[in-house]
């Protein structure tokens, strides 16, 4: 029996009041830090998802996104080292379509389904732009989902699934476009969405026998506050007792992310017995059934969805949102520092991206980065690894500066913090209130870029404020 | 092991004035800085036999030196520990001349920082590499760590903390007016430090040292020799060094309400010296004062105050031109800019000159036992050094 046996998501801390875009626009859209982008935010829903979970156990990653920062070079393999997952498993890279978030998840069912691998991560994220202003920019929202796919404890099993695919120019971003581009609505709409997506949903019902009101829950992907709603209601679905609420006011169309995000969200409130309805879009559908386990109230921990959108932070400075997305230009220093290194980079990949520190087999002493000879013992490499990536720590002492680069946040706040269970680091601050900073401020590791250079993006791990 | 006191000698020393000097280069400010010395000393390049000198960023190897000052053909090593590089010059020429190879060593340090943009570069990487796969450490924000943990770990508010880190910061403004070769030189009030702009909280304007370019250089020679140069020459007392092993940023136990690295520098140097009061047996210190705080900590590292007491004794005017143990008597990095490997040599003039008692309007009464002192580098990887001069 193969389907889904843990989940996790992620939305950023950040929340743009719309009304900052455009004036009388309603609700907020979840826009990422500075620091963050698909593969930082694909790496916390996974982290999010393996809550509990041995990472040893799991054996593929799949990471889905129609944002990575790179055109050629994997971003799942970066997402498989922030996750810290052993390196014999499988990954792969889903692209390139807002379907790929569900293509990602067909593939792992099969490979599940066929044997060939046991536990599959597969996580979606996306940050899209839109012009600046538009209502595509007001849409979008940033946000990750992940779902674990397995044949053993499983929390809601695929029954059924139907794809359709459509070849037609609705909405698209040609190599070397910044923004989306579309056609009118009146033509998308038609032919595009609510046509394509109710083909998969009356295929797979008709496949399935199932009929309209069978279902608990139906999640549908949707590009904005209305279209999901008025699909639904022409299936035959009630919108406010099956529709899962898509988030439209609080986060935003989160593209590939979201099928998986909106099923997160469902499975955070369904009970044994409901059977779930997903269907994905872009150029084509796919939709499947679901039907929850018993072993969904085993589920606990998790952030998901609901913690996430609990914990925010409005801000309503558009021009701020702009300078984070690289939208509008700003002074940069004169570059001190004239390159990263690959071979840098690729020789502290364990301690700079998997986060590992060292434990002294000797005498204990958790450090890091990983030395060679003991702070304490002074015993020379008789270390194991040790993940301080999910450790929470404290902060001990801290700095706010004011005037050094990057200007794309003030102050920068970097800070000295002790990991529960030993281990002290320094690192940067994120997602932090100047005024909530002080000593003693419980925080926990974040995935996040430090720098970008020669189309070189540098990853590291920072700490942020414990969310709540 | 017998240690360096009253093995060497100054005879000679040079100092350029310090300062935004953009229409000279560092051969400029090394040919200023020596031409003094040897002036000073009574002898000329020729006499030299061997050399250091210290740069960070500004040119390579000891031929800079060679060429600036056309020495042929002799030993020129080029030292570089960050702050300081200018002490370490000094200490390894020293040893050279103690150790009985040569008679006449020159140590000199220059530095061009305002050849690059900013001046001192902002960031500086851990382990100090430029690969920017890590996080950056901004001087003022290392320092500022150890201000946010003191004020917490002793009960201050902010005000008051900020208040008397000023008073260090009206201190060295005013002696820094009567310091002609200073880059800074203008009182300032303990309000206008206390509202300047943040920097790195809790460190403001009035906290950060200048940024400048400069050249200072000494002769070293025997005290036997040096005899027979001239009557007010000055005795190395002692010269320690140490360099911490990243202690901060590893260990829990590290405190941030003190730099170890001062404190173990100052108990060689005392050790070397004979020095087993400190308070009362140092005439006068010129320390590192690159941040307020660094001073205030250096006080305590330097057994000057007690623990956690630092701020009664600013208080006090403990540590002014007319206080029991006057500090940074020039003016210090604060006045001075902090052209780094040139620093350590510029503290040594300061006391070099207040012991000779030609310090001019800034001379204290009592001046036999100096002091200086430099720590650089971030938390846990400070190097630091603390010298002792006397008269003979």
């Amino acid at each position: 029996m193969v389907g889904i046996t843990s989940y996790g998501a992620y939305v950023p801390l950040y929340r743009l009041s719309r009304e900052a875009i455009a004036r009388g626009a309603r609700g907020e859209k979840a826009i990422c830090n500075f620091d963050e982008d698909s593969i930082t935010m694909a790496a916390a829903a996974s982290i999010d998802c393996l809550t509990g979970i041995d990472r040893e156990t799991i054996d593929g990653l799949y990471f889905a996104t129609t944002t990575s920062p790179y055109k050629e070079k994997s971003g799942a393999a970066i997402v498989a080292m922030a996750t810290d997952l052993k390196e014999n498993v499988f990954t792969a890279d889903f692209a390139h379509s807002l379907r790929a978030g569900t293509s990602a998840l067909m593939s792992a069912i099969d490979a599940v389904k066929a044997g060939s691998a046991k536990k599959v991560m597969v996580t979606a994220a996306d940050t899209r732009l839109g012009v600046p202003t538009s209502p595509y920019e007001q849409n979008f929202g940033d946000g990750a989902g992940a779902l674990l796919i397995g044949d053993s404890n499983v929390i809601a099993t695929i029954e059924a699934s139907y794809s359709v695919y459509s070849e037609i120019m609705d909405v698209w971003r040609a190599d070397g476009d910044t923004f989306i581009r579309s056609w009118e609505d009146r033509f998308t709409t038609t032919h595009g969405y609510t046509a394509v997506v109710g083909e998969a949903i009356s295929g797979l019902l008709k496949k399935t026998g199932l009929k309209p009101g069978d279902l608990a829950k139906v999640v549908l992907y949707t590009p904005d506050a209305r279209r999901s709603a008025d699909l639904a209601k022409k299936l035959g679905f009630d919108v406010k007792t099956q529709l899962q609420d898509p988030f439209f006011n609080n986060m935003g169309s989160t593209g590939t992310a979201l099928p998986l995000m909106l099923l997160v969200a469902a499975l955070e409130e369904a009970k044994a017995g409901d059977r779930i309805l997903l269907a994905s879009y872009g150029n084509g559908s796919d939709a499947f059934v679901l039907q929850v386990t018993e072993q969904i109230q085993k589920i606990k921990g998790r952030r998901g969805m609901k913690g996430h959108l609990e914990s925010k932070k409005v801000i309503d400075d558009y021009k701020q949102y702009l300078v984070w997305r690289g939208i509008l230009p700003i002074e940069l220093r004169k570059e001190t520092v004239a390159f990263i290194s690959a071979p840098a980079l690729w020789r502290e990949r364990d301690a700079n991206l998997r986060f590992h520190g060292v434990k002294c087999q000797v005498c204990g002493t958790i450090q890091y980065p990983p030395q060679r000879v003991c702070t304490k013992c002074h015993a020379k490499d008789q270390f194991e690894p040790y993940r301080l990536s999910d450790k929470k720590a404290k902060i001990f002492t801290y700095s706010m500066d004011y005037i050094t680069y990057p200007v794309l946040e003030r102050p920068v706040v970097n800070a000295a913090i002790d990991f529960d269970g030993g281990g002290r680091t320094l690192c940067y601050l994120t997602d932090r209130e100047a005024e909530q900073v002080q000593c003693g401020l419980p925080v926990e590791m974040s995935f996040r870029k430090l720098f970008v250079k020669d189309g070189i993006h540098n990853y590291f791990w920072k700490a942020i404020p414990l969310r709540t | 092991m017998e240690g360096i006191k009253d093995k060497v000698a100054i005879v000679g020393m040079g100092c350029t004035k310090f300062g935004e000097l953009w229409d000279k280069n560092h051969k400029d400010l090394l040919v200023d800085a020596c031409y003094e010395a040897f002036e000073d000393a009574g002898i000329e390049s020729k006499d030299i036999q061997m050399a250091w000198y210290g740069s960070r960023e500004t040119g390579f190897t000891g031929t800079q030196l060679a060429n600036a000052l056309k020495l042929e053909y002799i030993p020129i090593s080029r030292v570089e520990n960050f702050c300081a590089g200018g002490t370490d010059t000094f200490r390894n020429a020293c040893y050279a001349v103690a150790s009985g190879v040569c008679d006449i060593a020159l140590a000199v340090g220059v530095e061009k920082c305002k050849d690059h943009y900013g001046g001192f570069c902002m960031d500086i990487l851990d382990p100090f590499d430029r690969s920017m796969v890590e996080w950056e450490l901004p001087p003022a924000s290392q320092f500022a760590l150890l201000a946010t943990r003191y004020m917490h770990h002793y009960g201050w508010k902010y005000e008051d903390f900020k208040r008397i880190l000023s008073m260090i910061d009206v201190k060295n403004h005013h002696n820094g007016t009567m310091s002609p070769k200073a880059q800074f030189r203008r009182e300032i009030t303990v309000e206008q430090a206390m509202n300047a702009p943040m920097i790195s909280y809790p460190l403001g304007l009035f906290d950060a040292c200048g940024v400048s370019d400069g050249s200072a250089a000494a002769i070293i020679t025997t005290p036997a020799i040096a005899k027979k140069m001239r009557k007010d020459y000055i005795l190395v007392r002692a010269l320690a060094l140490t360099n911490g092993a990243g202690q901060a940023i590893i260990q829990p136990e590290y405190n941030f309400i003190s730099i170890p690295e001062t404190v173990t520098a100052a108990e060689h140097a005392y050790e070397e010296a004979g020095i087993t009061d400190p308070r009362n047996e140092v005439d006068l210190a010129v320390v590192h004062d690159c941040f307020s705080i660094t001073e205030l900590m250096t006080y305590e590292d330097l057994q000057f105050s007690p623990r956690g007491k630092a701020p009664e004794d600013v208080e006090a005017g403990t540590f002014t031109l007319e206080g029991e143990l006057p500090v940074n008597t020039d003016g210090g990095l604060k006045c001075f800019g902090h052209p780094l490997s040139a620093s350590g040599l510029r503290m040594i003039y300061e006391v070099y000159k207040q012991l000779q008692g030609k310090a001019g309007e800034r001379q204290l009464k009592k001046a036999d036992v100096g002091l200086t002192h430099n720590v650089g580098g971030v938390c846990g990887f400070f190097n630091c050094t603390v010298a002792l001069f006397g008269k003979p």
